[in-house]
């Protein structure tokens, strides 16, 4: 076992890494996908066209209005003369929100009254609406506070606002660690579950099996390389989202090193599982992607675990990637205590030993 | 084959009877082929469930932590106003120390601080800070979330107190075609674009390839069938199966998952006949360029599936991306074809809006197509 272990290991490795070809489809795609999706996935909000009817003329729409045109996310507002054109402007999804000033609207605010603006925003994108309303609110309530206090001479009580770990709220800082570790995931996934298939499609499994190998053998032969380019691709992530991206980087690399390594594990341990039952290269391509998908979506990436109603969240706790985001990004930003990281860590240790021991069963009843 | 004149069959030209076979052939290999059941009928219920359910972006009950470091009537009114919200799931403190333990955990996305001096902060009337508001900065789109609730409830509270406080330039929001502002209105209709790009791009790049794999594709072209036939017989049952996992989508969408269909099922059925053109032109294209499975499925993933699900503005805003990047979603079918179909179900049947859409969808279609007829063409060459 001394020596077979080892061999058999090098071989598996050979076999990924031989030629430049597969070297290059192994660690090409992934970064290229973290730099175009880094980019690309973002739930801020930007560049965003506005259209306002303004029946009021006055005062405080201009003020407004003004206001609006200096402010940093708008891209581009313009105006119209009636409710319909206003109503083709959303319709046709030229413009994102629409505001509509009423003709009372600076005699009502002149009055002392509450003025009131009606805000159109498009329903088929609501969540870019809602943050679109986020900020007209804040623009609104500033110029409403402005106003009050030229007219007054006294000022509404505010509140103050901090962001912890992230003061601006760059979107980036949290999309890249998050993608760092989804990639890696992919990757080692689609490396196991294609390694016994192949195998198997070319009917070298069969000579392993009839190998002096132990099922055991056979599955730690295929575990430790997959979790070495794993480990090693998601490592090279992290360290492009500190040095290119310029994320900070708070916690430690040491225990974050240790979370890849179980996340890893924990996905290998899946692919194995997927390995063993498929009988195809193709199959095995299928079940990536349909065991993939689900495993990222219900993982938290995109939106929080708790928006999910309660039994999906129930079924989230079987996703590594769930522990897994919350360690790298904590690592990243939030300087992750240790008693948070095992927190995160045991989980993904029972998964890798669950479907890792599944595996050996399984390849074991292979034999038979 | 004994009367070539009465049955159409030549060796040059068109035959509909050739063709018909030859669609015949196909749809019997797809309705054999697990892998295709599976991507046309099994992957699109588990996705259009999993864009229902998990991925919300509606926020349900965000925990947030409350420290109360005074006792006051006032403070315990706003208190109080906290608690009663419907999108925060208050956790009262009395000291910072315990709650940003917990924000650094996780276990809360945010928390107000309402200071000792409260009281003299809000009678003084000089525009102080009442209250601190702390997010978790980690995740953005949460921290915007409860920054700008947390900050309305004390909005409300000042306002019921006393009028002069209140804010006295408002706004009144309308969110038209989705008044209860629920995600998964405009997160279904986009997953259907997911599911036809897997079918027209995925699947026929997968099965096509195999073709060429395998050498039948060759045999296919060493018939009298021409290679228009064969390309027209291999897409079109593609296109039926596309058609009917669109409308069994569709179905689920308005029957299971409560998304109205405001426009019409004609304008449905128009698009998605539509979008199918660039689909399968692109699967059809890549088995071409790969001749290979797993090369064609990694192409088909790479170039199909993820810049449908992350650059069609399905989930992630196209307005809000980088100019380079917006300039490459201009490229990607799916762009045209989410935004019809969230207009079609949720608006109704906007033909100014749908018009240009198609036109776009049908000329990146033709584009793929003529590369893969250059493409076939050269490889029959000897």
């Amino acid at each position: 076992m001394s020596t077979r272990l080892p061999a058999q290991i090098v071989k598996e490795l050979l076999s990924y890494l031989r030629d430049p070809k597969s070297r290059l489809t192994l660690v090409g795609p992934p970064l290229m996908q973290l730099l175009i999706f880094s980019y690309a996935v973002t739930l801020d909000v930007n560049n965003v066209d506005l259209v306002v009817l303004d029946e009021d003329a006055g005062r405080g729409s201009h003020e407004l209005i003004q206001r609006l045109q200096g402010a940093g996310f708008v891209n581009e507002l313009s105006f119209v003369d009636d409710a319909h054109a206003l109503a083709a402007a959303i319709d046709r999804r030229e413009a994102l929100a629409a505001l509509h000033f009423p003709a009372d609207f600076s005699r009502e605010l002149a009055a002392g009254r509450p003025a009131v603006a009606q805000v159109v925003l498009d329903g088929r994108r609501a969540n870019a609406a809602q943050i679109t309303l986020g900020y007209l609110s804040a623009i609104a309530a500033d110029t409403g506070a402005e106003l009050a206090r030229r007219g007054s001479g006294s000022a509404a009580p505010r509140t103050e606002l901090r962001h912890w770990f992230n003061p601006n709220l760059i979107y980036r800082w949290f999309v890249v660690p998050s993608l760092s570790g989804i990639l890696a995931m992919l990757i080692s996934l689609l490396v196991t579950s294609l390694s016994i298939a192949r195998e198997r499609e070319l009917g070298t499994f069969d000579q392993l099996l009839v190998s002096p190998a132990t099922p055991l053998e056979i599955v730690i032969g295929k575990t430790v390389p997959a979790l070495i380019i794993g480990s090693v691709l998601g490592t090279v992530m992290i360290l492009a989202g500190v040095l290119l991206f310029r994320i900070p980087f708070t916690g430690s690399g040491v225990w974050l090193l240790g979370g890849l390594m179980l996340f890893i594990l924990s996905m290998v341990g899946i692919g194995l599982m997927l390995s063993s039952i498929c009988r195809t290269q193709q199959q095995a391509i299928l079940g990536t992607f349909s065991i993939g998908v689900p495993l990222v979506l219900i993982s938290g990436f995109a939106t929080p675990v708790e928006n999910m109603p309660d039994w999906l969240q129930l079924i989230a706790q079987a996703s590594p990637l769930k522990y897994y985001l919350v360690i790298v990004r904590g690592s990243f930003l939030k300087a992750l205590p240790s008693t948070d990281l095992l927190a995160n860590m045991w989980p993904m240790l029972l998964i890798a030993l669950v479907t890792l021991s599944s595996a050996v069963v399984i390849v074991k009843r292979n034999l038979q | 084959m004994s009367e070539p004149a009465r049955s159409g069959i030549t060796a040059t030209g068109f035959s509909a009877r050739r063709l018909t076979a030859l669609v015949r052939k196909e749809s019997l290999q797809v309705v054999r082929d697990p892998a295709a059941i599976l991507i046309a009928f099994l992957l699109p219920v588990v996705l259009l469930f999993l864009f229902a359910f998990a991925v919300s972006l509606d926020v349900r009950a965000v925990r947030l932590g409350l420290v109360l470091e005074t006792d006051s009537a006032d403070a315990q009114s706003l208190a109080a106003a906290y608690a009663a919200t419907r999108y925060l799931e208050v956790t009262p403190a009395r000291d910072r120390r315990t709650v940003a333990a917990q924000l650094v955990a996780g276990e809360i996305r945010g928390f107000v601080v309402i200071p000792q001096d409260f009281d003299r902060r809000l009678a003084a009337g000089d525009g102080s800070a009442i209250v601190q508001i702390i997010t978790d900065g980690s995740e953005p789109n949460t921290a915007s979330f409860v920054a700008n609730y947390a900050d309305g409830v004390v909005a409300l509270w000042l306002a019921d107190r006393g009028g002069s406080s209140a804010a006295p330039l408002g706004l009144e929001p309308r969110f038209w075609f989705n008044p209860e502002i629920e995600s998964r209105r405009f997160l279904v209709p986009g997953a259907i674009a997911i599911v036809m790009t897997m079918i027209g791009v995925l699947l026929t790049a997968m099965v096509v390839a195999r073709e060429w794999e395998r050498g039948t594709m060759e045999a296919l072209m060493s018939t009298p069938a021409g290679i228009f036939e064969i390309l027209l017989g291999k897409l079109l049952p593609y296109f039926g199966l596309g058609l009917i996992a669109t409308l069994g989508c569709a179905l689920l969408a308005v029957g299971l998952f409560d998304v109205p269909l405001r426009g019409s099922w004609l304008a449905l059925l128009i698009l998605s006949c539509t979008f199918l053109v660039p689909a399968l032109g692109q699967g059809l294209l890549i088995s071409a360029v790969a001749k290979n499975q797993f090369v064609a499925a990694q192409v088909a993933l790479l170039s199909g599936f993820l810049p449908a699900l992350l650059l069609s503005g399905f989930l992630f805003e196209i307005d809000s991306m980088p100019v380079a990047i917006r300039a490459l979603t201009y490229l990607v079918a799916a762009r045209y074809f989410v935004s019809s179909l969230q207009t079609v179900f949720l608006a109704g049947d906007v033909w100014t809006q749908f018009v240009p859409s198609m036109l776009a969808m049908l000329a990146i279609g033709a584009v793929f197509f003529a590369i893969t007829a250059r493409k076939t063409h050269k490889s029959l060459d000897p």
